[in-house]
Formats: C-alpha cells, sequence, structure tokens
C-alpha cells in the first residue's frame, strides 16, 4: 500500500462527524446564550493584553502579556533545568553502583507519588524559606549595574519579581525533572549492551562512553517523548499560580476578578496557552525532522 | 624462548548462575602467535576471549594480559582493554558516527591523540581494509562485510599488542566471507598476535601456529594445524571436524 499526498478525500462517516461537532458546538453556544443569560463583552480582553502608557508615549504590555512573558520565561528556564537535572539522574538511574541508583530512584519515586500541588506546597516553603537567601538573589539585583540589570530584566523580567521567577522554576523543574530522568533513563537502556561491549573494548572510560557512545544515540531516541514532557511543562507551569508567581495564570485570575469577564478572560488565556504549545509542538516536529535526515 | 608470553590463562573457571561455561581453562598465547578456537556452539569458546579483555568476568583462576593479571581493579581493566584490540560478530559499529569517526574515537578519547593525527592513522588503516573511499559515509550505509572490515580498522587504530576476533565471518552472507578473511589473513601475515574464534576452517589452515579444540566448557585439543587436521588425537575433534569438513 502507498500513503497517498496531498489532500485526502473525504468520507461520508467524515461529513457526519463534522456535523455532529457543528451542532454540540451550537448547543453550548445556545446554553451560555440563552440559559446563562451571559453578557459576552469583548471590548475589555485587549485593554488587558496592551494598553497606553501616558507617561511613556508608548504601548506597554499589561496583565495578561505580562503573564504571558512570565510563563514563557519561566518554562523555558525550567526547561533547562529540568533537562539538566533528568541527564545527571537519568544517568544515575543506569549506573552499576547502589548509592547513585537509589538516590535518583527515590527522587523519581517520591515525586511521581505525590501530586503535584501538595509537592509545591511543601517544597515552595523551603526554597522560599531556605534557598533563595542561600542562593543571594535579591543582594545581586539590588547591587547590580544598570547594564546587568537590563540583561537579568530581559532573561528573567522585572527585577522586582526574579527571585519570585526563580522559585517558580526550581519548583518546576524540580517536578518536571522527575519525568525527564525517567524518559532519559529509558533512552540509555535502549542503546544496546553491543555498543557499551564496542566502546569499552577500545580502551574508552565508563564516563565518555556514556559521553561520546550512548548519550548521542538515546538522546535522538528520546526526542519525541521529550518534546511532549516540555510541553507538559508548560501547561503544568500554571500550577506555581497557586504559590503566588506571577505567571499567566496566576495574573488571569486577578484580571478575571477585577474585570468579572470571567468567560473572556479565561478562553482568551486558554487561546495563549494554546499558541505557545502548539508553537513548541511545531518546533520540536521540526527538529525531529532534521533529525531524522541527518541520519 | 624467543617470544614473549603476551596472554596466559592458568586454571579458569566460570560460571553463568549454575551453568559452568569455562571448567580449567590453561592457554598461552606468545607475541605473533595465531591461535584459532573451535568447537560447537555453546562450548565457551566466545566467552574465553570475552574474559581476555573482561567483558566476562572469571571465577576462578589467572588471566595474564601483557603482564597485567586481571582483577578487580578498573584502571588495569581499561589499560589492558586499549592493548586487546575486539572484532565481533555482529560488528558493533557506532551507528551515530561516520566511518572514520568510528576510527578516530578510540586513539582521540582513550589515548589522547590529537585530532589530525587520528585521522591520518585512521585512513591509513582504512587503506589496508580496502575501504578508504567509504571513510564519509554512516555505518547503515555499508554492506556487512565493508562494516566488518570498518570494525577490524577501529581496533587496529588502537595498535593493540593482541587481536581478538569472535566469529568475525558468521553474520555475514556468503559472498561477504572472503573479503574479510583476505584481511584477517593479511593481517595474520604482518605479525599481529591473534585469537580468532571462528568455523572457518580454510582459514585456520592458512593461518593458525596453534589450533585450540574446545568442548563444554573445556580445551580438549591443542594442536598446530597440519596434526589437528589430519591426526587429531580425541575422538570428539574427529567427530567434530567430520562434522565440519564435510561440507
Amino acid at each position: 500500500m502507498t500513503a497517498r499526498r496531498g489532500t485526502p478525500r473525504l468520507g461520508w462517516m467524515d461529513y457526519v462527524v463534522f456535523a455532529i461537532l457543528i451542532a454540540a458546538v451550537a448547543y453550548v453556544w445556545y446554553r451560555v446564550d440563552s440559559v446563562l443569560e451571559y453578557r459576552w463583552d469583548w471590548a475589555v480582553i485587549p485593554h488587558y493584553l496592551y494598553r497606553w502608557d501616558e507617561e511613556q508615549q508608548r504601548w506597554v504590555a499589561n496583565l495578561l502579556m505580562q503573564g504571558l512573558y512570565t510563563t514563557i520565561r519561566l518554562a523555558l528556564w525550567s526547561i533547562v533545568l529540568a533537562a539538566l537535572i533528568g541527564v545527571v539522574f537519568g544517568i544515575m538511574r543506569t549506573s552499576r553502583r547502589l548509592f547513585p541508583r537509589l538516590l535518583s530512584r527515590v527522587y523519581v519515586e517520591l515525586i511521581r507519588n505525590v501530586p503535584p500541588l501538595v509537592f509545591i506546597f511543601i517544597f515552595y516553603f523551603f526554597i522560599s524559606s531556605q534557598i533563595m537567601p542561600l542562593l543571594g538573589i535579591e543582594e545581586l539585583v539590588r547591587s547590580a549595574s544598570p547594564e546587568t540589570l537590563a540583561w537579568l530584566e530581559f532573561l528573567f523580567g522585572p527585577p522586582k519579581l526574579i527571585s519570585n521567577v526563580i522559585s517558580g522554576v526550581i519548583c518546576l523543574a524540580m517536578f518536571e525533572g522527575a519525568y525527564v530522568t525517567e524518559i532519559v533513563r529509558a533512552g540509555i537502556q535502549s542503546i544496546p549492551k553491543t555498543q557499551t561491549e564496542a566502546g569499552l573494548s577500545i580502551g574508552l572510560s565508563r564516563l565518555k562512553l556514556m559521553r561520546y557512545v550512548i548519550l548521542p544515540q538515546a538522546v535522538q531516541r528520546v526526542v519525541p517523548p521529550l518534546a511532549g514532557q516540555f510541553i507538559t511543562l508548560v501547561k503544568d507551569s500554571s500550577i506555581v499560580s497557586l504559590i503566588s508567581i506571577q505567571e499567566l495564570t496566576f495574573l488571569a485570575i486577578e484580571t478575571a476578578v477585577s474585570t468579572t469577564r470571567v468567560f473572556e478572560v479565561w478562553i482568551t488565556v486558554a487561546g495563549l496557552y494554546f499558541c505557545v504549545c502548539y508553537f513548541c509542538a511545531l518546533l520540536f516536529d521540526w527538529m525531529e525532522r532534521r533529525m531524522a535526515v541527518d541520519r | 624462548m624467543k617470544d614473549n608470553v603476551v596472554i596466559e590463562l592458568e586454571g579458569v573457571n566460570k560460571w553463568f548462575g549454575d551453568f559452568h561455561v569455562l571448567k580449567d581453562i590453561d592457554l598461552k598465547v606468545r607475541e605473533r602467535e595465531r591461535v584459532v578456537v573451535c568447537g560447537p556452539s555453546g562450548s565457551g569458546k566466545s566467552t574465553v576471549i570475552r574474559c581476555i579483555n573482561r567483558l566476562e568476568e572469571h571465577q576462578e583462576g589467572r588471566i595474564v594480559v601483557d603482564g597485567q593479571e586481571l582483577d578487580d581493579d578498573t584502571r588495569n581493566v581499561a589499560a589492558v582493554r586499549r592493548e586487546v584490540g575486539m572484532v565481533f560478530q555482529q560488528f558493533n559499529l557506532f551507528p551515530h558516527l561516520t566511518v572514520i569517526e568510528n576510527c578516530m574515537l578510540g586513539p582521540t578519547r582513550a589515548r589522547g591523540m590529537s585530532k589530525a593525527e587520528a585521522r591520518d592513522r585512521a585512513m591509513e588503516y582504512l587503506a589496508r581494509v580496502r575501504i578508504p573511499e567509504q571513510a564519509e559515509k554512516y555505518p547503515g550505509q555499508l554492506s556487512g562485510g565493508q562494516q566488518q572490515r570498518v570494525a577490524i580498522a577501529r581496533s587496529l587504530c588502537m595498535q593493540p599488542k593482541v587481536m581478538l576476533f569472535d566469529e568475525p565471518t558468521s553474520a555475514l552472507d556468503p559472498e561477504m566471507i572472503k573479503e574479510v578473511l583476505d584481511v584477517m589473513i593479511d593481517l595474520a601475515q604482518s605479525g599481529m598476535t591473534m585469537i580468532v574464534v571462528t568455523h572457518e576452517m580454510g582459514f585456520a589452515r592458512t593461518v593458525a601456529d596453534q589450533m585450540v579444540f574446545m568442548d563444554e566448557g573445556r580445551i580438549v585439543e591443542t594442536a598446530p594445524p597440519e596434526r589437528f587436521f589430519a591426526n587429531p588425537e580425541s575422538e570428539r575433534t574427529k567427530l567434530f571436524l567430520s562434522q565440519i569438513l564435510s561440507h
């Protein structure tokens, strides 16, 4: 059988499904419109995306876009940190020594078997009271030159919220890192043992074997599941709104409450999340195809 | 004695769980000597050579390679492996690296050689196994015979003192066996110390200094090829040879 490219032809079944879909949407619309007696007012939304700043005489991001930027920063840094945690613990998971294996196993099981919310409530207390002072972020920001401050603002957002954002990043990364660990472990273990034997027999140490033979092959195999996990991470980043990290969901709650336009705000927010995640999906698709061409 | 002993096994015993795979193995291989190990499948011949570069651990007895005894000291093991090349039945090339990168990995990463030098050396050995033109391809683009020759070149790039071959032609289509055996015969004639596990008796007759016949984990008979093929001592060897040489 040859797969046909181009536009697929639609069968009668497709039209039936399509009709049912339209009917369902229309029904929901009707219920919202008549039964709920909800008065739509989309006009308030644009103002919460961008507003005209009289002082600076220019358009600036308002709550929702600020939240989106924070979410993107939060997600990007968490992905980097989670990938780092995942690779280190993933390698430890496959170690021949008991201690590293035990340590990473405990980490993974603790996180996988506790609900994310509960974990984040407990862990945030620990981060904000112990780790953040230790990192000395506040002092760093206070003593930074304007130039460094500009960089910090570009990388982490508004200076007064930097420590807030970093707490969120650590929480998210700790949480998602456990899943990345499992993906990396599966990737490493999917490389046949004969590759290890071949590497050892040309005199590579265990470390170099991992670095030059096993990991490069494992990384290629884990790109698809990893992509899925990173998209999940973007969505899961909404959880940290509960520890007052001022990202999209947190600011959406504020906006919804203050405007009372609950549906409009949340539908807009859903759209924003969708755009970010779908963009990520397209990006990972492209990466995957590029790697396949290289082979 | 004009040549030194490079590999010495003394009373080696090994078990896989309850299964006694190697029973009191004694074997000496001198410099420049070519030893061919044969025997029915499951007789432990692969296990013997896998013990020599410690891909398997033995439980009893002594194995000394190039003056180093193989024990639990890991630094010792890595040093030994650099001096012992190994060619596998399934080639085991690194699929994510090109042919030349496969050959350069050991010298650059395990020996600390410069890239330029490693590249020159790799090209030299790829020429010796007669595929310098495939250097920039990936292993998946080559035939089995070509892959096995790359695997031989990859081992040679480490300039080992001994080469081990674990049934190097068993996974190949018949028309490709010869190209690999030719390379191995060249290598033998250049004076490389070799231990070869194989069923290719024609090859054994041509290059072997010593034939070793194994059965059920024991070395049954050790003899120079002339005597081994013409006049084997043990009944078990006679039976094996009659089975393998009749077709």
